[in-house]
C-alpha cells in the first residue's frame, strides 16, 4: 500500500536516523522507507535531491559515504553506490547528464559517472574546494555551475566544464566598525533565477547577495536578521525575497530588493535543518530538530497549514514541485471505475484490460504513459451517465 | 410608615429586621392580602414587581439585608438538592448513573501526538542509539561536576553542597570566572559525565544548565521555590552515602523523555534500597519538582516518609544539542511564548511535547 502511494507523496523527509520518510498531504499519511529494513544512525540522511527523469527518482545523501537511489514510482531503494574521498558528511548533492556531483565536509568536491553499468570508483572529476564546507549548491539553470561556501570558506562558483579555478571567488567585506575582520560562516546558498546572482545566509545571522557579473566581488546587499545562525534558506516563488530559517525556529521572509523584513512565520520550536518552497503555490516546507514537518502558506494568509509529527529528527527534505496536489484520489478510483463503465465499446473495454495486464508485469517501463493514455480513453467513458 | 422607619433605624435583631423588612414588602406590593400577612408569617412569597433586583435598593442597610437572606435562601436550597440527590442514589442503589467527573485543567487536555508510545520502533531505535546510550548501556557511570554561576552568594554555595550529598560521585567547584566553552574540554578529559551549573541571580538561585558531557545535550531550566535543609519542615537527619532510587513521573512525550534521560543519567545504576533513599522528578503541567525523601515501609501498604535534602521546582526553557553552546548552538527545543493561541488548553507536557508555544499555562494547538 505505502510503496504503490509512494509516489503520491508530497514531501520527502530525511532523518538522522537513516529513515526516508514520504509525507502525503492530502491523506494525511508518513511512510518509512529504509534501505535495509531497519533504521541504522550510520545512514543518516545529510542530502536529498531529486534524481533524473523529473521526480520519479530521488538521490540519498547517508553518512556512510554512500548514495542510494530511491525510486518514487515503486517505494524502494534501488541501488547504492559508495563516494569515497575526503572527510566528513555529504554537504550538497547533484545530478547532471548522468552524472552525480558530490561535496564533502574537507572541500572534496567529485563528479561521478552516474550510469547502472559503470559504477567504478573513480571520480570523473576532483576539485578542492577547501575545508569547512557547509553547502554546496548546483544552479538550477546551468547544471553544470556548482557554488560551495562554508565556515572561513568563502564563497566560490565553479563551472565544471570550465578549468579547475573557480569562475567566481567572493570577497569578504570591509574590516567592521573597530577594525576586525568580519568571519565568514557561509551556510546556505541559493542562485537566483533570472541573472546570476547568489544569495547567501550565514552563521553570523547576516543574508548577503553576491553578483558574479558586476566586477564587485564583495557583496552587492547585506542584512541581518536575528541573534542566531541562519541554518536554511530558500527562494519564494515570486524571486523577490528568500525565506531563512536560524537555530531558534524563527523563520524570516526577507526581500532583496531592499533588503527588508516582510515578515516571520511562527511554529518551529528547534533549529531549522531544511526549507523549501513550492515553485508555484505560496507554500513552504520547513523541518528540523525538534522532529515536525511544517508547511506554512507564505502569503494570504501568512499562517501554518499542515503540521505532522515524525518521530526521528529531520535533517533535510524535498518538497515535491508538482502542481496537481489534489489530483491523486484519480488513481486509486480507476480500477473500480473498471467494471462499472457498460457502455463502453468491446475495442475500449479489451484495451483498457490489455493496459492493465501489461501495467502489471512492466513496473518500471512507461507506467507514466499508460496512464495518459488510461485517463485520455476514461474521458469519453467519464462524461456519459 | 414612621414605625417602620424607627425599626429599620435601629435594627440590629434579626427578627426586627425581618418584621421590617416584610413590612416593607407588602407595603411596596400594596394592600392586597395585608389583613392575614401583618408581619408573623415567614417573608417566603416576596411579591416584588417583576424585573426588580436587590441591587436596585439604594438604602445599603436594607439591601445588605436583602442580600443576606437571599443568600441563606439560595444555601438552603442548595443543601436540600444535595439531601434528595443523595437520597434518590441510596434509593436507587447499584442502577444510580454514575457520578459526573468534574471539569479539571487536567481533564480538559487535549491529547498530544508526541506522546510516546511504549511499542515504538522508531522512537525505542532512537533512544537506543543517542548520546544517553551509553549510560542506559552500562558501559559508563556518571561523575558530575557542580558549579555556580561566577561568585555565588551564601544560599547557592549551600544548595550546590546540598546537591552534592544527594547526587552520588558528585563534586562541587568553585567557578572562578572561567568560562563554560574552556571548562568543558577540561571536564571531558578528566571523564565528567555531566555538568551542572547553578546560575545565581540577586543571591538566590534561579537556573539550572544540566549538560550531558562527551557532546551530548544541554538543557537550561529555570528553578524556582529552592528549599535548603533547614528550611524544610520535619524533615529526617541528612542523607547518607547510600545511592538513592530515582522516580520520574509524568515525562511521556519525546521531548519528556529526552529530559527524563537526562535526569536519570545523572544517578548510578544501581540504587541501593538499604538505604531507603529515593530522589523524585515529578513532571506536572510543565513544572518539574523535585524531591529527595526516605521511606520505611511500615506495612505492606502504609509507607512512611521523610523529606531530606533540598528541594526545588524546575521548567525547561531550552534543550539544545551538543554541549553549552548558547549562541552557535542548534536547539531541539525552545520555549517560546505564543500570544495568539488562546483556543485549546493542552499542555506543553511531558505530559510535554516537542516544541510547543504557551501562553501561560494555556497552550497552544500549533505543535508545537
Amino acid at each position: 500500500m505505502a510503496t504503490a502511494a509512494a509516489r503520491w507523496n508530497h514531501v520527502w523527509v530525511g532523518t538522522e536516523t537513516g529513515i526516508l520518510k514520504g509525507v502525503n498531504l492530502q491523506r494525511k499519511q508518513a511512510a518509512n522507507f529504509t534501505a535495509g529494513g531497519q533504521p541504522r544512525r550510520e545512514e543518516a540522511v545529510s542530502a536529498l535531491c531529486w534524481g533524473t527523469g523529473g521526480e520519479t527518482q530521488i538521490l540519498v545523501g547517508c553518512a556512510d559515504r554512500t548514495v542510494k537511489h530511491f525510486s518514487t514510482e515503486d517505494g524502494i531503494f534501488q541501488g547504492q553506490r559508495h563516494c569515497p574521498g575526503g572527510e566528513g558528511i555529504f554537504r550538497g548533492l547533484a545530478q547532471t547528464d548522468g552524472t552525480l556531483i558530490t561535496c564533502v565536509d574537507s572541500g572534496i568536491l567529485r563528479v561521478w559517472c552516474d550510469n547502472d553499468k559503470n559504477t567504478s570508483s573513480d571520480p570523473l572529476l576532483e576539485l578542492r574546494v577547501g575545508p569547512g564546507v557547509c553547502r554546496m549548491r548546483q544552479d538550477p539553470a546551468h547544471p553544470h555551475v556548482v557554488a560551495t561556501g562554508g565556515k572561513e570558506n568563502a564563497l566560490k562558483m565553479w563551472d565544471l566544464q570550465g578549468s579547475e579555478e573557480p569562475v567566481f571567488r567572493a570577497k569578504n567585506v570591509r574590516n567592521d566598525w573597530l577594525d576586525l575582520r568580519v568571519p565568514i560562516w557561509d551556510q546556505d546558498i541559493q542562485f537566483l533565477p533570472g541573472s546570476q546572482k547568489l544569495v547567501t545566509c550565514t552563521g553570523y545571522h547576516q543574508v548577503r547577495v553576491y553578483d558574479p557579473a558586476s566586477p564587485q566581488r564583495r557583496p552587492v546587499l547585506e542584512t541581518t536578521y536575528g541573534e542566531y545562525p541562519l541554518t536554511a534558506m530558500t527562494l519564494t516563488p515570486g524571486g523577490n525575497s528568500v525565506i531563512v530559517g536560524n537555530t531558534h525556529g524563527q523563520l524570516a521572509e526577507i526581500d532583496l530588493r531592499q533588503g527588508r523584513l516582510l515578515g516571520c512565520l511562527k511554529g518551529l520550536a528547534g533549529s531549522v535543518r531544511g526549507l523549501q518552497c513550492h515553485p508555484s503555490k505560496p507554500l513552504l516546507a520547513s523541518c528540523g530538530l525538534d522532529r515536525v514537518l511544517r508547511i506554512h502558506r507564505i502569503q494570504n494568509p501568512r499562517g501554518l497549514e499542515h503540521k505532522v509529527y515524525l518521530k526521528s529528527q529531520l535533517n533535510c527534505l524535498l518538497l515535491s514541485g508538482r502542481d496537481n496536489w489534489e489530483d491523486e484520489p484519480q488513481e486509486p478510483q480507476e480500477p473500480s471505475k473498471v467494471p462499472l463503465e457498460d457502455t463502453e465499446t468491446d475495442e475500449l473495454w479489451a484495451s483498457l484490460e490489455a493496459a492493465a495486464k501489461r501495467k502489471l508485469s512492466d513496473l518500471e517501463q512507461t507506467q507514466g504513459a499508460l496512464q495518459t493514455r488510461r485517463r485520455k480513453k476514461k474521458r469519453p467513458g467519464s462524461t456519459s451517465p | 410608615m414612621a414605625k417602620a422607619g424607627e425599626k429599620s433605624s435601629s435594627s440590629w435583631k434579626k427578627s426586627l429586621k425581618r418584621k421590617a423588612a416584610a413590612e416593607e414588602i407588602q407595603e411596596a406590593a400594596g394592600a392586597g392580602d395585608g389583613a392575614t400577612e401583618s408581619g408573623v408569617q415567614p417573608p417566603k412569597a416576596a411579591a416584588f414587581p417583576p424585573g426588580f433586583s436587590i441591587s436596585e435598593i439604594k438604602n445599603k442597610q436594607r439591601r445588605h439585608l436583602m442580600f443576606t437572606r437571599w443568600k441563606q435562601q439560595q444555601r438552603k436550597e442548595k443543601l436540600a438538592a444535595k439531601k434528595k440527590l443523595k437520597k434518590e442514589r441510596e434509593a436507587l442503589g447499584d442502577k444510580a448513573p454514575p457520578k459526573p467527573v468534574p471539569k479539571t485543567i487536567d481533564n480538559q487536555r487535549v491529547y498530544d501526538e508526541t506522546t510516546v508510545d511504549p511499542n515504538d520502533e522508531e522512537v525505542a531505535y532512537d533512544e537506543s542509539t543517542d548520546e544517553f546510550a551509553s549510560y542506559f548501556n552500562k558501559q559508563t557511570s556518571p561523575k558530575i561536576l557542580i558549579t555556580t554561576s561566577d561568585r555565588p552568594h551564601g544560599r547557592t554555595v549551600r544548595l550546590c553542597e546540598q546537591l552534592s550529598t544527594v547526587i552520588p560521585n558528585s563534586h562541587v567547584y568553585y567557578r572562578r570566572g572561567l568560562a563554560l566553552k574552556k571548562i568543558i574540554p577540561q571536564c571531558i578529559a578528566r571523564e565528567f559525565t555531566d555538568l551542572i551549573v547553578i546560575n545565581e541571580d540577586r543571591k538566590t538561585p534561579n537556573g539550572l544548565i544540566l549538560s550531558h558531557l562527551p557532546n551530548g545535550p544541554t538543557a537550561h531550566f529555570k528553578m524556582s521555590s529552592v528549599r535548603l535543609r533547614k528550611e524544610i519542615k520535619r524533615r529526617g537527619k541528612d542523607p547518607t552515602e547510600h545511592i538513592p532510587e530515582i522516580i520520574l513521573n509524568n515525562f511521556t512525550t519525546r521531548l519528556g523523555h529526552s529530559i527524563g534521560r537526562m535526569f536519570a543519567s545523572l544517578f548510578p545504576h544501581n540504587p541501593q534500597f538499604i538505604g531507603r533513599q529515593v530522589a523524585t522528578f515529578h513532571n506536572q503541567r510543565d513544572y518539574i519538582f523535585f524531591r529527595f525523601h526516605r521511606y520505611i515501609f511500615r506495612s505492606e501498604k502504609k509507607v512512611g516518609i521523610q523529606e531530606l535534602g533540598p528541594r526545588f521546582t524546575i521548567k525547561l526553557r531550552s534543550l539544545q544539542k551538543g554541549t553549552f553552546d548558547s549562541k552557535y548552538g542548534e536547539y531541539e527545543w525552545v520555549h517560546k511564548v505564543c500570544a495568539y493561541c488562546f483556543k485549546k488548553l493542552i499542555f506543553k507536557v511531558w505530559d510535554k511535547r516537542v516544541g510547543g508555544e504557551r501562553a501561560s499555562g494555556i497552550a497552544n494547538g500549533c505543535w508545537a
